[in-house]
């Protein structure tokens, strides 16, 4: 049977999510992109410069018929700014399923939990399949699964650290009650601190600086492939205990005198 | 037509993405888009905190004091 990652109503091969922002130009975030396996990319909603309108945009480069395009409510300090971002980001018609994330500080930008909740409430009232970006708080996760969201997405480290997963015990506890997919969203920092993630059994791993901002993103973006690719695999396959001492590899009988 | 060029038509002051602006009178949304050379299919637009749907835009006319918003997907994460 085909290992698929379910959220909302549509399913994935692909388990790693990735960002577009930080990127040199439209045409690296393309080759990223692609070269990530990455079948769900991030994008925020912004004002159009309107005296110098871009005549090039992100969607010229990334055809929604390909990808499914998941806008985040980035920059957003209350629910009532991350719903209206929301409902602007479903009129463009690419679909309703929301990356939700209420910062409450811009220093570590870790999220606003209540009004995340809140925000969460209203979306999923109105239809969206939300995918709220969350602290590695085991109850805000259940309390978010309960009112219908879609997957939780606790965050491995503050966004953009690249510290990679810091609190691997609260994430495996929220694994452990989760009904729905559990994403670690911000702070991994390279390939084995995805690989960590799937290994531990989470769902998916959503991540943008690490590749963006990696020396070569291209051939970042394929490690973070084969990463995640390869954590999920062991995860399926079941590691070995660790024990404290050796067992031999080798058969002990049939030894020469 | 650019909008410096309409300074003989009757002008309303409305502000777009915050920024105080004047447009003829009677100017839809559509026509807006087309003098600011935005391509409609690429934007959402709310007017007064309402989202005007790409149907309704040709249609929607801008008055003294509305205030518009014009918004696109970028690189995010």
């Amino acid at each position: 049977m085909e290992d698929l990652l379910k959220l909302g109503e549509r399913s994935y091969r692909s388990r790693l999510i990735v960002g577009t922002g930080k990127y040199k130009d439209f045409a690296e975030t393309q080759k990223a992109i692609e070269l990530s396996g990455a079948e769900i990319v991030t994008v925020a909603v912004r004002r159009v410069n309107i005296t110098d309108p871009n005549k090039e945009n992100l969607l010229d480069y990334l055809d929604p018929k390909k990808y499914t395009i998941l806008p985040n409510t980035a920059g957003c300090y209350n629910a009532e700014d991350a719903v209206r971002t929301c409902r602007l980001a479903r009129a463009a018609g690419i679909g309703n399923m929301v990356k939700l994330e209420v910062i409450g500080d811009d220093q570590t930008l870790f999220p606003d939990m209540p009004a995340t909740l809140e925000a969460a409430k209203i979306l999923v009232q109105e239809g969206f399949v939300v995918l709220p970006y969350i602290a590695d708080d085991p109850i805000t996760a259940k309390k978010l699964q309960d009112i219908g969201c879609a997957a939780v997405m606790p965050l491995a480290a503050p966004i953009g650290s690249g510290l990679g997963i810091r609190n691997p015990y609260n994430i495996r506890i929220i694994m452990e009650q989760a009904r729905v997919p559990v994403i670690v969203d911000a702070g991994v920092g390279t390939a084995s601190d995805a690989a960590i993630a799937m290994e531990m059994g989470c769902d998916g791993v959503l991540m943008n600086t690490a590749i963006a901002g990696a020396r070569d993103p291209i051939l970042m973006a394929e490690a973070m492939r084969q990463a995640v690719e390869a954590g999920r695999k062991a995860y399926l396959a079941g590691r070995i205990p660790k024990k404290l001492y050796a067992t031999a590899s080798s058969p002990l009988d049939g030894m020469l005198a | 037509m650019a909008v410096e060029d309409t300074v003989f038509l009757i002008h309303v002051k409305i502000c777009i993405n915050g920024e105080a602006k004047e447009v003829a009178d009677g100017l839809s949304i559509v026509r807006l888009l087309e003098e600011l050379r935005i391509r409609p299919a690429r934007v959402v637009i709310e007017l007064n905190r309402d989202i005007v749907s790409r149907e309704a835009q040709g249609s929607t006319v801008l008055k003294e004091g509305d205030a518009l918003e014009i918004v696109q997907f970028v690189g995010g994460g």
